[in-house]
């Protein structure tokens, strides 16, 4: 569903990502791993179609389709979902009517009629039991003021509401804590359904214990260095990194 | 939500939506302005003496006045003998009912979207619909009656309620208050006029839609609205502007005398047309409106919602002289293409323990203007008085300007005084987070605007939010990118 392709990307001219190669098919959890400056985030935002990022060379084909020409918001009707590590907040505009716009924009792309307020309601019920978030989180607005555990949660809500074909979570476990880690990893699980695929960037094994991944990857230098299974994420937690950079700079 | 975003779909790359002429056969004044224009307009009217009395004062005042130049605006020169200064309908005959109504005005309504059979049907709101400058026909008024509430155009209370007008008339802003005041009421053609009786809570939201109509028409309407002992009303005047291309000049008189334990809630929405995007035409909009807080614990509030004219200059304002008074100012002020505004509020606090609130945001895309200039004056006798002041500045793009002009004048040391502004950008950062959500950047400006305000809209009667925000929506159109 997912192929990356010797995909090359810079910001303000410095190129980070140097070549990178993924294959991802439907129903794939895929954890990309890799210390700081790696490029893991590059990767996410250039996926989303962020624009402070160029690419200069590869294709990014998803669902037969190469996106890098995509506006971000097209991208995201095709079913592409990035869980940000930093949410945005939106002050005034409360999480309902947020999704209640995003969700009939979607399915406008698909040619589907607009939820009025009942069928949402009852469609934003149905998402807020599975991934565990109340009530009150729906009517606040977007982000504001929530803890970094509830923005967490929030992503996972919306991406439990808008129903995307890859999930790309962009290190969603950073700040959380032991407790929040098990609830937004308990909700991006109900989302695993045998045909969702995901990349979950992140820089512990720990998440990983939670959502137990397909495949591990160490991406080093813009380039994906090593995979293996989720053994291979145990190993780097034990042993660090180093080994692998040096493996790579011999 | 969704409704105000479907609004912005709806007219992208359309031009001004409700920018259409309509051919009512206008009864018109010659050009220009002298106290023989001044007799003709009383005379069209059949004024009593006194009326024309303080028109010709108002007149005399207005020839020593400068036009002011202070606010932070730019525009050619006014030739005030280039205007027309009265022009109506003609009415075919006196009107027993709606169906009666010259079909070019229902016309008219029913392009606005305002007809009135609908209003009456469906709202319960009473309207006085004002085309051009004579009241064509007034709603509801039967049953307002009832409760001894008066509410007709302002013609119709000067013949048949003198003693009113004659007390109020000018009691809150004197014709010598400002040049565009003293123009109104030397010139002023018509507007609305509303008594609540003592103890007297209107059952109804009053509602005027003002419309300019004849070319090179100035509009100059007077509103008078009085609240007796303990009453209560809730006032909405909305407005949109056929497209012209030259300028119009509007110059309103709104007063408000609040009595003891009064309340009145004036709620503005603003859509006259701001010119084209090279701000070719416009109204020029110069209004003076100003509520006073007469008796204790009177209170008035102000919500604006002003997205329309090329030039707005307009600052309405509360004097609190009662003790425990309350006035309050909640605007959000829009600019776009050419636009520029400079507008704000006064909160003069005379009386103890008075206190007031100020919540202004400012938005500007274009190459558009947008000024915030407010007064908070806390007189020698105002013990403990109170302000709160909020002003917001968000900007699109970089090519327009927010200013913020506030004074603070402080006689009395138990005051408190608060004041807090903010100016920001609409953040790629939240246009590209609604982006990755599937909604197109416009949608998302539309939305993070309308959350950006929603202080304000809050403030407005439900119907009228929602009017609000679709206006919002469509004068931010193109404003980004």
């Amino acid at each position: 569903m997912l192929s990356i392709k010797n995909l090359k990307a810079n910001i303000e001219d410095k190129e980070i990502l140097k070549g990178l190669n993924l294959e991802i098919n439907p129903g794939e959890v895929h954890a990309i791993m890799g210390p700081n400056g790696s490029g893991k985030s590059t990767l996410a935002s250039v996926l989303a179609g962020r624009e402070e990022y160029n690419v200069t060379d590869g294709e990014v084909i998803f669902k037969g389709e190469n996106i890098l020409e995509m506006a971000p918001e097209d991208r995201a009707r095709k079913g592409i979902f990035l869980a940000f590590q930093y949410p945005i907040e939106i002050p005034g505009v409360s999480n309902a009517n947020f999704m209640k716009t995003a969700v009939n924009e979607v399915r406008k792309s698909k040619g589907l009629a607009p939820l009025d307020s009942k069928e949402f309601l009852k469609l934003m019920r149905e998402k807020m039991q599975l991934v565990q978030v109340d009530k009150t989180m729906t009517q606040r607005s977007v982000n504001e003021g929530f803890s970094g555990g509830e923005k967490k949660r929030n992503e996972i809500f919306q991406m439990a509401m808008l129903e995307p074909e890859l999930g790309v979570l962009d290190e969603t476990d950073s700040g959380l804590d032991i407790d929040a880690l098990r609830i937004v990893a308990d909700g991006v699980n109900a989302l695993r359904d045998g045909k969702r695929s995901f990349i979950v960037i992140t820089h512990y094994q720990r998440l990983l214990d939670y959502i137990v991944p397909d495949f591990v990857h160490v991406l080093y230098k813009g380039r994906i260095v090593k995979s293996g299974t989720k053994e291979l994420a145990l190993e780097l937690e034990e042993k660090g990194y180093d080994w692998i950079k040096e493996e790579v700079e011999i | 939500m969704s409704e105000d975003l479907k609004i912005i779909d709806e007219v992208t790359g359309s031009d001004y939506k409700w920018g259409f002429v309509s051919n009512i056969e206008a009864d018109t004044a010659p050009k220009g302005l002298n106290e023989d224009i001044i007799r003709f307009i009383s005379a069209k009217k059949n004024e009593p003496q006194w009326m024309l009395d303080f028109r010709l004062k108002a007149f005399n005042q207005w020839k020593k006045m400068e036009e002011p130049t202070w606010a932070h605006v730019n525009y050619p020169e006014i030739d005030f003998q280039d205007i027309i200064y009265y022009s109506a309908p003609k009415p075919k005959k006196t009107l027993n009912s709606l169906d009666e109504l010259d079909p070019e005005v229902k016309a008219t309504f029913d392009k606005l979207g305002i007809s009135l059979e609908e209003q009456k049907r469906l709202s319960g709101v009473a309207v006085d619909a004002v085309i051009d400058s004579v009241s064509v026909k007034t709603t509801f008024r039967d049953e307002l009656a009832k409760l001894g509430i008066i509410f007709c155009s302002f013609s119709e209370a000067v013949r048949e309620h003198p003693e009113l007008v004659k007390k109020y008339m000018g009691s809150v802003v004197p014709y010598t208050d400002n040049y565009y005041a003293a123009l109104n009421s030397a010139v002023f053609s018509d507007g609305s006029f509303c008594y609540i009786p003592k103890g007297v809570r209107c059952p109804m939201e009053l509602s005027t839609y003002f419309r300019i109509n004849s070319a090179g028409t100035g509009q100059f309407e007077r509103t008078l609205i009085i609240a007796d002992e303990g009453a209560y009303a809730s006032y909405l005047e909305g407005c949109t502007a056929p497209q012209r291309d030259e300028n119009q000049l509007h110059a309103a008189v709104v007063e408000i005398y609040a009595h003891k334990d009064a309340q009145v809630k004036y709620s503005t929405v603003q859509n006259w047309y701001p010119g084209d995007k090279n701000g070719k035409g416009g109204i020029y909009n110069f209004v003076t409106k100003r509520g006073l807080c007469a008796g204790e614990r009177a209170k008035i509030s102000w919500t604006q919602v002003e997205t329309g004219s090329a030039i707005t200059w307009k600052y309405p304002s509360v004097i609190l002289k009662g003790d425990y008074s309350v006035g309050e100012f909640y605007s959000v002020a829009v600019t776009n293409n050419m636009q520029q505004a400079d507008t704000g509020t006064k909160m003069i606090h005379i009386g103890k323990n008075t206190s007031s609130t100020i919540v202004s945001k400012g938005i500007s895309g274009g190459k558009s203007n947008n000024s915030y200039r407010g007064l908070v004056r806390i007189g020698k006798k105002a013990l403990n008085a109170r302000n709160f002041s909020q002003c917001d500045s968000l900007l699109l793009g970089d090519k327009c300007g927010a200013h913020t002009f506030p004074y603070i004048e402080c006689s009395n040391p138990t005051a408190k005084v608060e004041h807090e502004a903010t100016t920001s950008k609409v953040g790629e950062d939240q246009i590209f987070y609604c982006n990755q959500r599937g909604i197109s950047t416009e949608d998302a400006v539309g939305l993070i605007v309308n959350g950006y305000c929603r202080e304000v809209f809050n403030q407005l009667p439900m119907e009228f939010a929602v009017e609000a925000q679709k206006l919002l929506a469509v004068s931010l159109e193109g404003s980004v990118g």
